[in-house]
Parts: C-alpha cells; structure tokens; sequence
C-alpha cells in the first residue's frame, strides 16, 4: 500500500512537475498520516562526530516554523538534511528516516534533483550567481529543461514579484545581479528558488548579512510566502523567531530540547534549558 | 535525458583523471619493454662495467653508462654548486627583506628566466660562454662540462629561487618574532630560524631544481661537446645521459639492438629523475618545521 | 600580505647586516644581470637580420639565405596539435580532481602521477613518442605525434593552473546551484566553468608557451632540418624554430655563415615566447581584478 503511494508520487512528479500548489490532492493520497515534513529517530554524523542526536519532528504543511539554538548546535546541519545537502560533504551519513510529503528522502530511489526541486533552499549569505538578474531567476527553470523564452520571462516576472523585488528591478533585468544590495541579493535567491516551484522553502539564517531595513523586508516576504509555501528558517535571532514563525523547534547540541507553537515556546517553555536560552541566560 | 548525460560525463571525467596515472605508467612501461631486448641480448652488466659507449661499433660494440653518468653527474653538481646557494640567497631577500616594488620588479624577472627556451641558452653558451671560457682558462675550446654546468644551473635558478621563496614565506611570522623578542639580530633571525623552519621547502626546491639540470638535453647536448671519454676535469667534453639520447635519437635504426639500448639509457634517466622527484614530494608535503 | 612579517626595511641595517642584505641583493642582481645580458645579445646581434623577407620567406642557397617561415608555420601548427591535445584533457583531469572526485587516496596518486610527470626529463617525452606516435600508432615522424608528444610533455601544466582556476570559484556558487536541483554536472557547465575560464585560458596559454620552445620532444616525431615546402597535413613533417635554431648552430655545413640567421631565429622564438607569457599574465591580471569585483 504505503509503497504504491510512493510510485504514484514519482511518477506524477516526474512525468509533469506540479506547476501550482496542489498538495491537498497529495494529502488525500497519502491519507491522514501525512506531514509535510516528518522525521523519525535521526542521527546524523560527521566521519566519527555525532551532530545530531535522535530528532523527531512532524510539521504540517504551510507556515512558518523556526529553528532556534546557539551557534553549533546543528540547527544548519538538520536543516541541510531535508534536502540533503550534505550529500555534498564527504564523511556524512545518517541514520532515521526523513520523509518529505510522504516518501523517504534517503531511500536509494530518491531523486536527489527531484527532491531538491521541490525543497529550496536560500543560503547564509545571498549567493547569486555572476550573471544577469534574469539569467539568475531563469538559472533553474533552463536547467529543467525550460527553453521557451516567453515562458521564461513570465516566471522571472511572477518569482521577482513573489520575491517582493519586481518592482525595483524590472527596469534593469539585464543588469549583473551582483550590482544589487545585499538585502536585494538575498531576495533575488529567494526569488530564485521560487522559479523552481518548490513546495518547501529551507532557510538559513537569511538575514544575518543584511542591514535592519533589509531584514524586515525579508521577514515580510517570510511572512508573505508562508500562505503558499512550507517555510523553514533557521535563526539565531529569537526576537525574529517570536516575529515570523508559527512553530519552534529550539536544538542544543545536536538535539532537539523542545518543538512546539512558537506562542507557547516563548511564553510556557517546557524545559528547563529552552527557557533559561530564549530568558538570555546563555547562548 | 540528463540522468544519462550526468553518468557520460562522470565517467568522461574520471577517465581523463585516471589517464594521468596511465600516461605516467605508459611511459614507464614503454622504457621497460623496450629495454628488455636489449638486457636480454647483453644482460644489464655491461651497461655498468668500465669502458665507453660505442654500441654501433662494428666489431665490438661496448655499452658502458658510466662515463655519461659520470658526465651527468658532473654538470648536475656543478650547476647546483652555482644555483643553490644563488637560489636560496635569492629567495631569502625576496621573502624577507625586499621591498615592495622590488618584489614587483624581480618576481617577472625570474619567470621571464624561466621561460627562456633551453635551446637558446645552449646557443648563448656557444656564442657567448664558450669563447670566454676559451680565452679565461687558456684553452682550445669552451666547449666543456663547465660551460654546461654554468648554462644548466641558470636554467635551475628559477625553479630553485620560486620554490625556496614559497617555503620562506610560508614560514609563520610568530617564529621570526619570537626570535627578534630573544633580542636576536635580523640577520641571525634570517640565517639561524627562519630558513631553518623552512628546511623542508628548500630542499624540495633543490631537489626538484636537480631534477631539471639532470633531464635538462638541449642546453648540454649543445655546449659540453658530447665526447664519450671519461672527463677528467670540467674542462673536458662529457656527454650526459639525455644529451646521448638526443645525440642518437635521430638516426638510430628502429628495433636495434642500438634502439633497445638507447631505451636503457631513458630509463636510467626516468629513474634517476624519478626518485629526485619522489624525494622532493616527500619533503615538500612535510610540514615547516624548526630545526635545532 | 606577508609584507608584515617583514623584519623591517631595509634602511635600519646596518654594518655587517647591512654588508650580508646587499650579499643577498647581489645574488637577485646576477640573475637580472644574465637575463639581461641574454636579452641583450639576442636583440643587438639578431635585429639587424629581421625584416620582412626574413619572416615571410624561405630558407634559400643550402639554408645560408633567406628566411624561416616554415619553421614559424610549423611551430604554430604543432602548437596548436598540442592544444587540442592537452587542454581538454587537461581541464577534464582538472574537473575529475577537483569537482568529482572524492579527495583520497586515488585523487592523491593522481597528483603525484601529475608531479611526477612533470619532472620526466623532456628528451624521454621524445623517446616515448618516438616508440608509441612515430612506431606503435604508425604516424611516423610528423605534426601528430609530435604535437601529442609535446601535449603530454604540457599536460601537468594545464592540468595545474585549470584546477587553480577551478579552485578559486567560490562554494556559494556551486551550492545554490545544487540547491535549485541541478546535477553535478549542470554545476560545473552552467556555474563553474563559465567563471573558471580565464584562469583556464591563462594556463593553456602557459602550456603553449613552454610548448613552442621544447627542443628535445621533437628530435625524432617530426621536425624536419629542411622541408622545401609548408607541411600540408598533420601528417607531414615540419619545420620549428627551437629545431632551426638548434641546426643553425650545430648541424649546418658552415656555421660561421649562418650566424646571423641563428640570432635572428632566436630573437624571434624568444620574443614569440616572451609575448606569449606576457599575454598570460595581463589575462591573469584581468580576471583577478574582476573576480575582486565579484563580476
């Protein structure tokens, strides 16, 4: 039964990727058991190194949750685990299971191109690529295989406008997206995953290289964006973890000390260690 | 199908990886198979017993490497005897006392030596080195092992000064510091802790500058006068190693006893030059250390 | 950067270290003043033979006379055979080393095969194509095998400056390009390549250079003393300068006589190589100043 589901998800996805959001199909098919993301008993090790240690986390779909902790306490490595990421570093494995809308991420079937399709992921530091603000944003749809330039254009236009960047750069498209400000280049990656059509968006502390002003442009669009995606966002910024997210998880080296709705987290910490970190008492 | 392009050119990548390793083993393996005949026919003694190279000899063809190995030897200490202490003197007042724009004005210089072809060095020293050598010494002819030394280690200079300067650099300011706090001089920082700790950089520096002056062909094969005697002083003709093979190469008769002989010599040579390198890679990834 | 572990300038020594320092400067002096002298001699003794006859014509009267065109042709077309040899080999082992495989214990052989091929004298290059090009694949002395012959003997060199080049493009880009679901190879095409290739046409130009004036590898697969006319297949022999030079002033009849014509061959091959590792290093300088731009 439950493996006749994943075929069915595969072949769907791979035949014709989804072009709008149309999980809720996906939630009939897998039944009431389905989380967006669901994570069972992971373990994760760098070479020898434990990083993380036995996570569990079902989080629904849409929304905003956030992954608080102090510096190195793997909050970045869980994140890098959903779409597998670390795949890139040598030494890396896991144990558990990590399921996506239903399937097993790390089973040896996995698309890793698929996966990564439907969970984007927008980085520390905004990277855009050293090419024009369009050739940016239609970077991954052409690598998908889109060709047709009036196509193109339209995703550029609508991921721009999701992006809350369409307006200030539509005049100059063709210009090198390096030539942009740091908060405009990370919400040119953002705008940049979005052309992919993700249905997943992975955050890495997004706004730690950009100015006051920038940051809360970019918590808007967090904000904006959680209606249509399933966000995940990783901070050191508790203030903004309060301000942007519906759901906290908060890690403490390599495990996962509490997870719950932000409005509680902050308010009724359960444990001891979660309230002496968001009081300020280390961290 | 990307799927199937992604696999075409990983494995495109990993052959051209892995052909390295082969066009290494391949020029190995074509000195060994080639020299074979020629151990086969005359056995590896004779390639090693006293006498002179004369293996198109009509009556009695002799096959001794000693003279050129001799011959070998001696342009390759004579040149280090120049480039080394040069080189390294070089190197230390680049990395540690030059100034900006000096750096900026001898570093290209160094290169543009280095890129100076080796066939035109050995021009120069036919035109140039070989008279004045004639009229310093009082003899004939320049023509000689030293003109050869002389011209071989100009050619090693560049790798020797480089290499050096890179391990001098590499060196952590700390230790010069420290030094200079214990109330040392400069002078005695440079010469006692600096180009001690980088011991293992210079070495490899000279080793892979030796590694050049005994492959070197053109430079030799043009000024040393390839003469098959034993040199008794470097103001003798030698004939080296890779001067004979390149004396030879050009009309020597395909699958000979000459050609399988003359794939001996090359693989003493790949070997020699062989180990050189092995060693200079032994030392170059070792990490700087002080030495007492 | 290292500037300040510099001890102190220069003009705080004195006596005895004052004595040693210039010591040390002599010795940087020489090597400006061989180069120099080099130059020099070339240039005085080789400028008054070039003209245009000299560079469009060929040799004449038993090679006394006339020019080297043939020899300029056929080094840059063995050049260009090597070229096409090693650069996309060359970057190929680059993108293996440094893009696909997993660092270890191969990619450590495979480094020290590269060093050590490196270091294989170049007259056993010739050997090697003289028994494998010339003999085993039967094209006897010509373009090919020497051109092969010499793209082996610049292999380590494109091999190393393309993996520098690689090496300089910043992670952040192949990690947001991984992250939209490109494949490893899209990376490379699509992001790393496009950026890494002037550092790759810096090293390419390199291994042209130090091609162009190898003597040694072409002895025996495919340089030719006289060719009366232009090599008209990659199958001919050819004429080069490293060889004209090295004839003109060993092998020819009357050496007195053909002098000039050495100098004026050796100017021209040096100024050719020299022009060659300039245009190398204004590209270098060129793309470092933009990747500090971040364009």
């Amino acid at each position: 039964m439950m493996m006749q589901i994943v075929n069915t998800l595969k072949n769907e996805n791979k035949l014709h990727p989804p072009l709008t959001n149309n999980s809720s199909e996906e939630s009939a098919l897998t039944g009431k058991d389905h989380f967006e993301v669901k994570v069972e008993n992971l373990q994760f090790f760098y070479g020898r190194k434990q990083a993380l240690f036995d996570i569990n986390i079902e989080a629904q779909e849409k929304g905003v949750t956030a992954l608080i902790g102090p510096s190195g306490c793997g909050k970045t490595t869980f994140l890098r685990v959903l779409n597998r990421m670390n795949d890139l570093v040598t030494d890396t494995h896991l144990e558990g299971r990590v399921c996506i809308q239903g399937r097993d991420i790390y089973d040896p079937a996995t698309d890793v191109v698929e996966l990564r399709k439907r969970v984007g992921m927008v980085f520390q530091q905004p990277n855009p690529f050293p090419k024009s603000i369009f050739d940016n944003i239609a970077y991954g749809p052409r690598i998908h295989g889109e060709k047709n330039k009036n196509r193109l254009s339209e995703i550029v236009e609508k991921s721009l406008q999701g992006a809350a960047l369409w307006d200030e750069v539509k005049d100059r498209l063709y210009d090198p997206a390096l030539s942009l400000s740091g908060g405009q280049q990370q919400r040119l990656c953002i705008a940049r995953v979005l052309a992919v059509q993700p249905k997943i968006l992975l955050m890495d502390e997004p706004t730690s290289a950009v100015d006051p002003i920038a940051t809360q442009r970019i918590e808007d669009l967090v904000r904006e964006l959680c209606r249509d995606y399933t966000i995940i966002i990783v901070t050191h910024n508790m203030q903004q973890a309060a301000r942007i997210s519906d759901y906290t998880g908060f890690f403490l080296q390599g495990e996962l000390i509490e997870w719950g709705e932000t409005s509680r987290i902050f308010t009724r910490p359960r444990d001891q260690r979660t309230e002496d970190y968001i009081t300020g008492r280390f961290g | 199908m990307p799927a199937i392009t992604e696999k075409i050119m990983k494995i495109i990548f990993w052959l051209s990886g892995m052909a390295i390793i082969f066009f290494l083993a391949g020029i190995m393996f074509t000195l060994l198979s080639n020299s074979i005949p020629a151990f086969e026919e005359i056995g590896l003694k004779p390639f090693f017993t006293d006498g002179v190279w004369r293996p198109s000899a009509f009556a009695e063809p002799t096959y001794s490497l000693l003279n050129m190995i001799m011959g070998t030897f001696m342009v390759t200490a004579g040149a280090l005897a120049f480039a080394v202490p040069v080189g390294i003197a070089a190197a230390a007042y680049l990395s540690e006392i030059a100034s900006p724009w000096e750096r900026e004005f001898f570093k290209p210089i160094v290169e543009i030596l280095a890129g100076i072809p080796s066939v035109v060095l050995g021009f120069i020293g036919l035109v140039v080195l070989a008279p004045l050598l004639a009229a310093v010494f009082n003899i004939p002819s320049g023509i000689n092992a030293l003109n050869g030394a002389i011209l071989v280690g100009v050619m090693a200079l560049p790798t020797i000064i480089t290499l050096a300067e890179d391990a001098i650099t590499a060196v952590p300011g700390e230790y010069r510091h420290a030094s200079l706090a214990l109330g040392a001089t400069r002078w005695q920082t440079i010469w006692k802790v600096t180009i001690p700790a980088a011991f293992s950089g210079i070495s490899a520096a000279v080793m892979l500058g030796m590694g050049r002056a005994i492959g070197e062909t053109m430079t030799v094969l043009m000024v040393t006068g390839n003469m098959i005697a034993r040199p008794t002083s470097y103001l003798d003709s030698v004939r080296t190693l890779s001067a004979n093979i390149a004396v030879e190469i050009g009309d020597v008769v395909f699958n000979s006893l000459h050609f399988h002989a003359l794939f001996v010599v090359g693989l003493v040579l790949f070997m020699i030059t062989f180990i050189v390198n092995l060693m200079a890679d032994i030392l170059i990834h070792r990490k700087p250390e002080v030495n007492r | 950067m290292n500037r300040n572990k510099n001890i102190s300038s220069v003009r705080e020594w004195k006596g005895a270290e004052l004595a040693g320092c210039w010591l040390l400067r002599f010795s940087l002096i020489l090597v400006l003043f061989i180069l120099g002298f080099i130059i020099y001699d070339l240039v005085s003794k080789g400028l008054e033979v070039i003209n245009w006859e000299f560079l469009s014509d060929s040799p004449r009267v038993g090679m006394t006379e006339g020019g080297i065109l043939p020899a300029i042709i056929g080094t840059f077309y063995v050049t260009l055979i090597t070229i096409a040899f090693a650069v996309p080999f060359g970057v190929a082992a680059a993108i293996y080393l440094n893009e696909y495989a997993v660092q270890g214990r191969i990619t450590r052989l495979v480094r020290m095969a590269l060093r050590n091929l490196a270091g294989v004298p170049s007259i056993v290059f010739g050997l090697f194509g003289m028994a494998v090009f010339v003999k085993l694949f039967g094209f006897g002395p010509s373009l090919i095998a020497a051109g092969f012959t010499l793209g082996l003997l610049t292999l380590p060199v494109t091999v190393t400056a393309a993996e520098e080049a690689l090496s300089t493009v910043p992670r952040s880009y192949r990690e947001g390009s991984f992250a939209l679901g490109a494949t490893r190879w899209q990376v490379v095409r699509t992001v790393v390549l496009p950026r890494a290739m002037p550092g790759i046409l810096t090293g390419t130009i390199l291994g042209l250079a130090r091609a162009a004036g190898e003597t040694a590898p072409i002895l025996a697969t495919g340089a030719a003393f006289f060719l009366p006319y232009l090599p008209d297949s990659v199958f001919s022999q050819f004429m080069a300068l490293p060889y004209h030079l090295f004839i003109m002033s060993t092998q020819h009849h009357d050496i007195a006589a053909v002098r000039p014509i050495a100098y004026g061959t050796a100017l021209v091959l040096v100024v050719l190589v020299f022009f060659l590792n300039l245009v190398a290093v204004v590209l270098r300088r060129r793309f470092r100043s933009r990747a500090a731009k971040g364009l």
